[in-house]
């Protein structure tokens, strides 16, 4: 359960990026949310993961009170949590493989079923013998499904991705809607942000819609 | 416990993968770091083996009692009854000018002394005492002179005092530049870490969302400077033999000088190993406060 109470989000500068957002996503629910380009879509994403911290109001995670966590369980928190942030963030310096194996490697996942868990996912994201291969190397789309990889090699109980298909064509676009539909069908809590409505349209998601930091239900 | 083994494991190679990157640049940083202990490593080590010839050279001190060229024979019974009273006085030597003069012969100074008709030595008591408390000597000494047909008192440990002093100085002079110099790495692997931060800022922060712990994230860093340190030590340690292996014959020509055989100095196993040990803390050190100071949450 994640539980967003009268959140204000004021950037240094002034801006205030989300405003009084109330917000419950309860386990299992699959969320797409819109809104226009600084509405502040990818604000409210990074509260989750306590990369960004509220000014106001709080933000809960299944009873845990992430806006106000201790750094140091920081990291645990992020554990549990698949992200694909707007910006990729692959490493390009290594490969496919050493990629998706990074959170395994921090999680202490030890080196045999790390290694299954990998080639599981690169299967999943129909990847599998491209491994060897560098990001760099990678179209768009594919670099797109490493990050979707990395981010649910953990098997976390949340996944959060901010415009995953941002640059994909239509087609691979509706594949990896569909990739976030069977993590959701598995249990997942999925929260997408898109600019695209269409995109999740067969499953009837649950929609919001974020309107200069003010949050509508749909 | 198998765990934390596979954490370091992966973060060696991830460091000797950083280090094989950029094959010049270690080899560079090494090269200072060992060019830089190498003076004072191989400094403490000369030290070392010159303290212990001293040591043996020194024995026990003597003290030196000179009579007067006129002293008369019941003075000289005098001075001996004098000596035999005190209770300090572990043993009573009496060299007779003749003897003297021929000890100075066989030292090989006969020549220096053929031009001379007399024999220029007086008659000398040389006594040892039975500590070595400096200020012993100081009063005993002072006492002697006031004795009747004694000319000269000498200490002479006063010789092994001054090399003693002189490598003092050499050994506090070879610390501070140590210290010095040990700074001045550490500072090096400072820098070096600090660039190695910033070039892979992306991935420390990837690692920070994918829920990596400041501990994790250190420590392919920690063995990154630490490695770094043993490399330079293990190029001090090749510098410092090389040099010892240089030095050996001009040393020994100086001991020979001094009538004293030097055995060639060379470097042991638990040196070598000290060097190493102290250039990997150096390094660590560097790590530490870089880390410290650019890698927190
Ligand atoms: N680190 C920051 N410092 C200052 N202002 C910020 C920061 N991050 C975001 N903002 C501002 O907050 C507002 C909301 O940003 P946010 O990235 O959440 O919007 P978004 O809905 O994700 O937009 P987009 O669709 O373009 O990704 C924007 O006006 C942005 O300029
Ligand atoms: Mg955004």
């Amino acid at each position: 359960m994640i539980v967003f109470d009268r959140v204000t989000k004021r950037y240094p500068g002034g801006y205030t990026a989300l405003d009084g957002v109330n917000l419950r996503i309860a386990p299992g629910e699959l969320v797409v949310l819109s809104g226009h380009s600084g509405a502040g879509k990818s604000t409210l994403f990074k509260l989750i993961p306590a990369i960004v911290r509220p000014t106001t109001g709080t933000v809960m995670l299944n009873d845990q009170d992430v806006s106000r966590l201790p750094k140091r369980a920081i990291p645990y928190l992020r554990r549990n949590i698949g992200l694909v942030l707007q910006e990729s963030r692959l490493l390009f310096d290594r490969s496919v493989y050493d990629n998706i194996l990074l959170p395994l490697i921090i999680n202490g996942q030890p080196p045999s079923e790390a290694a299954r868990r990998v080639s599981a996912a690169l299967d999943r994201v129909g990847l599998s013998g491209r491994e060897k291969e560098f990001p760099a190397g990678l179209s768009g789309g594919e670099q797109q499904r490493v990050a979707i990889a990395r981010a649910f090699v953990n098997r976390p109980s949340i996944l959060i991705a901010d415009e995953p298909t941002a640059h994909l064509d239509p087609v691979y676009a509706s594949e990896i809607a569909e990739l976030f539909k069977s993590f959701n069908s598995a249990g997942v809590t999925v929260l997408v942000a898109t600019h695209d409505t269409s995109l999740f349209r067969h499953w009837s998601p649950r929609r919001i819609a974020l309107d200069h930091g003010r949050l509508m239900e749909q | 416990m198998r765990n934390w083994l596979y954490l370091h494991t992966r973060a060696v190679s991830r460091a000797l993968a950083r280090l094989a990157r950029q094959p010049f640049g270690t080899l560079l940083s090494a090269l200072v770091m060992g060019i830089a202990l190498t003076l004072p490593a191989g400094g403490m080590i000369l030290l070392d083996h010159a303290s212990t010839l001293a040591r043996g050279v020194s024995g026990k001190p003597e003290i030196s009692l000179f009579l007067n060229d006129d002293a008369s024979p019941a003075q000289t019974d005098a001075i001996r009854q004098n000596l035999q009273a005190e209770a300090q006085i572990e043993g009573i030597r009496f060299v007779p000018r003749d003897v003297a003069l021929k000890q100075l012969e066989n030292n090989g100074l006969g020549d220096v002394l053929g031009g001379i008709a007399a024999n220029p030595l007086p008659d000398a008591f040389v006594v040892t005492l039975k500590g070595d408390d400096p200020a012993l000597f100081d009063t005993l000494s002072t006492k002697m002179r006031n004795w009747a047909g004694i000319a000269h008192v000498q200490i002479d440990s006063a010789w092994v005092k001054r090399l003693a002093a002189l490598l003092e100085l050499v050994r506090v002079t070879i610390w501070v530049l140590s210290v010095l110099l040990g700074l001045a790495l550490a500072i090096v692997t400072f820098n070096t870490i600090r660039l190695q931060i910033l070039t892979q800022e992306n991935e420390i922060e990837v690692s920070r969302l994918l829920g990596a712990t400041d501990r994790f994230i250190r420590r392919p860093f920690y063995w990154f400077g630490t490695l770094q340190g043993v490399l330079g030590g293990l190029i001090a340690v090749g510098a410092v033999w090389a040099g010892f292996h240089v030095l050996s014959a001009p040393i020994a020509k100086v001991g020979e000088t001094w009538g004293m055989p030097v055995a060639p100095v060379s470097l042991n196993g638990i040196e070598g190993l000290a060097i190493v040990a102290a250039a990997a803390a150096l390094g660590w050190l560097g790590t530490a406060i870089s880390v410290r100071r650019y890698l927190t949450m």
